[in-house]
């Protein structure tokens, strides 16, 4: 059911006047509340140029903010890259004939999936060193830890993907005398991927949002040199903070709108298999291991 | 396991565990509260309160919690003075509490949106026609059956949630992660069972409430 217009009547004159008076006073209040949050900035003295105009000068974004964005970005294409790997060979193994297999996969992604992923990360960037004796490299600490997380939860995308797929295609490339691993390889999982799009990449999103965790562990990302560090400086942690929110949030609106597009293209391809029965609720990603 | 022998170490173990609880009971409360009341929004025939709705999700939903947790302490707490409490601890719970919120809220309001999309449009159509408001038609019709629908990715998001309490170990709570930071730290020797009885904790508690969720979502589907 699409929400607009079909929960309400078309406003009447009465409905009409009370939508008005609704829009005023929650308009009033809205306003009301951004008035307050202004005052105390005000009163704090938080609108002092001073705090602001690093924003303005390129050496903060030069020194501070695009590095930060670059190792963010850096952190998540390779973590997003080790996932979709892992992810496919986890659902696949989860798939498999042989309960040797099926288990242990089963096991490693329903594991990785519960564990907190900054418990993971302290795990490998404070734990690990202890076992092997050798500093542990924090960038690796940040994208195995996201691997791990982020890898679980697409494997569950993809087995979900394959199951939807519908049984004729696995039989037909059975009956033209495909092996399993073809089956798998060119026909169920291609067309997973394709279904699960959207869900593939809201949990790159969530990757993404995921790399903030790395600043708990001091990984020189955003978060760490774009508010830590410029905060430390200029003394404006709000301002930093309400900076880096804005690149966070233009970063993971263009992945969005981006995966809308993907989904709209297949969508109208055909080519991408129907789930069968109701629509599945898409787009209810989880919050994130995270983030 | 020697670790866990000694009595402060399980004491950190405890304490640890006990602030993901509270953060997980007090965070989600406040998420579902927050969350339904902003899908209300989002769906009412009001625009203000649509965009106030969306404006909502697009924040919070794109922003890492580590960033708003963050803010919450330095922005809300340090630089505007906002403080819930005397005591250092309570106040940082409280911080957290209001970050995870905001910010599960956002997953909340969409995952009610998406439930209230799978209701054939014919039911709110009918109440429409038996003359219900559009406050009738939401809380007596359409809301019941979405939250049937709903249970599923609320479930994952409240496990979510659980995940992301750890988070507010940030702003100095010594819940879980910090916690085994620390025991790791004074004990290098026995890293792997500290890690295995931490991440353990969470498997036992999440797996079986994950499966628990499905299958409560299976046995209320609506059968259409």
């Amino acid at each position: 059911m699409s929400t607009d217009a079909v929960l309400y009547d078309h406003p009447g004159p009465r409905a009409r006047a009370r939508n008005r008076i609704l829009t005023v006073v929650f308009g009033v209040l809205l306003l009301a509340l951004l008035f307050f949050i202004y005052r105390k900035f005000d009163e704090k003295g938080q609108w002092a140029a001073a705090l602001w105009k690093p924003f303005i000068q390129w050496s903060t974004w030069s020194e501070y903010i695009l590095p930060g964005l670059l190792h963010t970005l850096e952190a998540a294409v390779v973590a997003a890259a080790l996932s979709l790997v892992f992810g496919v060979i986890f659902a696949v193994g989860r798939l498999s004939d042989h309960w040797w297999v099926r288990l242990p996969a089963g096991v490693v992604v329903e594991f990785f999936r519960a564990v907190p992923l900054l418990l993971m990360m302290f795990f490998i960037f404070f734990g690990i060193p202890f076992i092997t004796e050798q500093p542990m490299s924090i960038f690796w600490a940040v994208v195995i830890g996201l691997t791990l997380y982020n890898g679980s939860v697409l494997a569950e995308a993809f087995r979900a993907g394959v199951r939807a797929v519908p049984n004729g295609q696995s039989e037909a490339a059975y009956a033209i005398g495909m092996r399993k691993g073809q089956v798998m390889s060119q026909i169920l999982i291609p067309q997973a991927a394709r279904a699960m799009l959207p869900v593939i990449v809201s949990q790159l999103v969530v990757l993404v949002k995921d790399t903030a965790l790395g600043y708990i562990i001091a990984y020189n990302e955003l978060l760490q040199l774009g508010v830590n560090n410029v905060a430390a400086n200029f003394g404006n942690i709000v301002q930093a903070a309400i900076v880096a929110a804005v690149i966070y949030i233009i970063v993971n609106s263009l992945l969005t709108s981006f995966a809308g597009w993907l989904s709209r293209r297949t969508r109208r391809s055909g080519k991408a298999p129907r789930a069968a029965g109701p629509a599945p609720v898409v787009g209810a990603a989880e919050p994130g291991g995270g983030a | 396991m020697d670790v866990f022998s000694v009595a402060t170490n399980r004491e950190v173990y405890l304490t640890g565990f006990l602030w993901i609880l509270k953060l997980t009971l007090a965070g989600g409360v406040g998420a579902v509260v927050l969350g339904v009341l902003l899908a209300g929004m989002r769906v009412s025939p009001v625009p203000v309160l649509r965009a106030f709705g969306t404006a909502w999700v697009n924040i919070f939903r794109n922003t890492p919690l580590t960033l708003i947790v963050f803010f919450c302490y330095f922005g809300l707490f340090s630089t505007l003075g906002l403080s819930y409490a005397d005591d250092i601890d309570l106040n940082n719970f409280w911080l957290g509490v209001t970050g995870l919120a905001v910010y599960t809220a956002a997953f909340v309001c969409e995952a009610i949106r998406s439930g209230i999309n799978t209701v054939p449009a014919g039911q709110a159509e009918a109440a429409r026609a038996i003359g219900m408001t559009f406050r009738q038609t939401l809380t007596m019709i359409v809301l019941p059956q979405a939250g049937r629908a709903v249970i599923a990715p609320l479930g994952s998001i409240i496990i979510a949630l659980c995940k992301n309490a750890t988070i507010v170990g940030t702003i100095g709570l010594m819940e879980s992660s910090n916690a085994m930071k620390q025991l790791i730290n004074e004990n290098g020797d026995a890293v792997i069972p500290i890690f295995l009885v931490f991440a353990g904790t969470f498997a036992i508690v999440l797996i079986p409430t994950g499966y628990a969720f499905g299958w409560l979502a299976n046995r209320l589907a609506v059968k259409r």
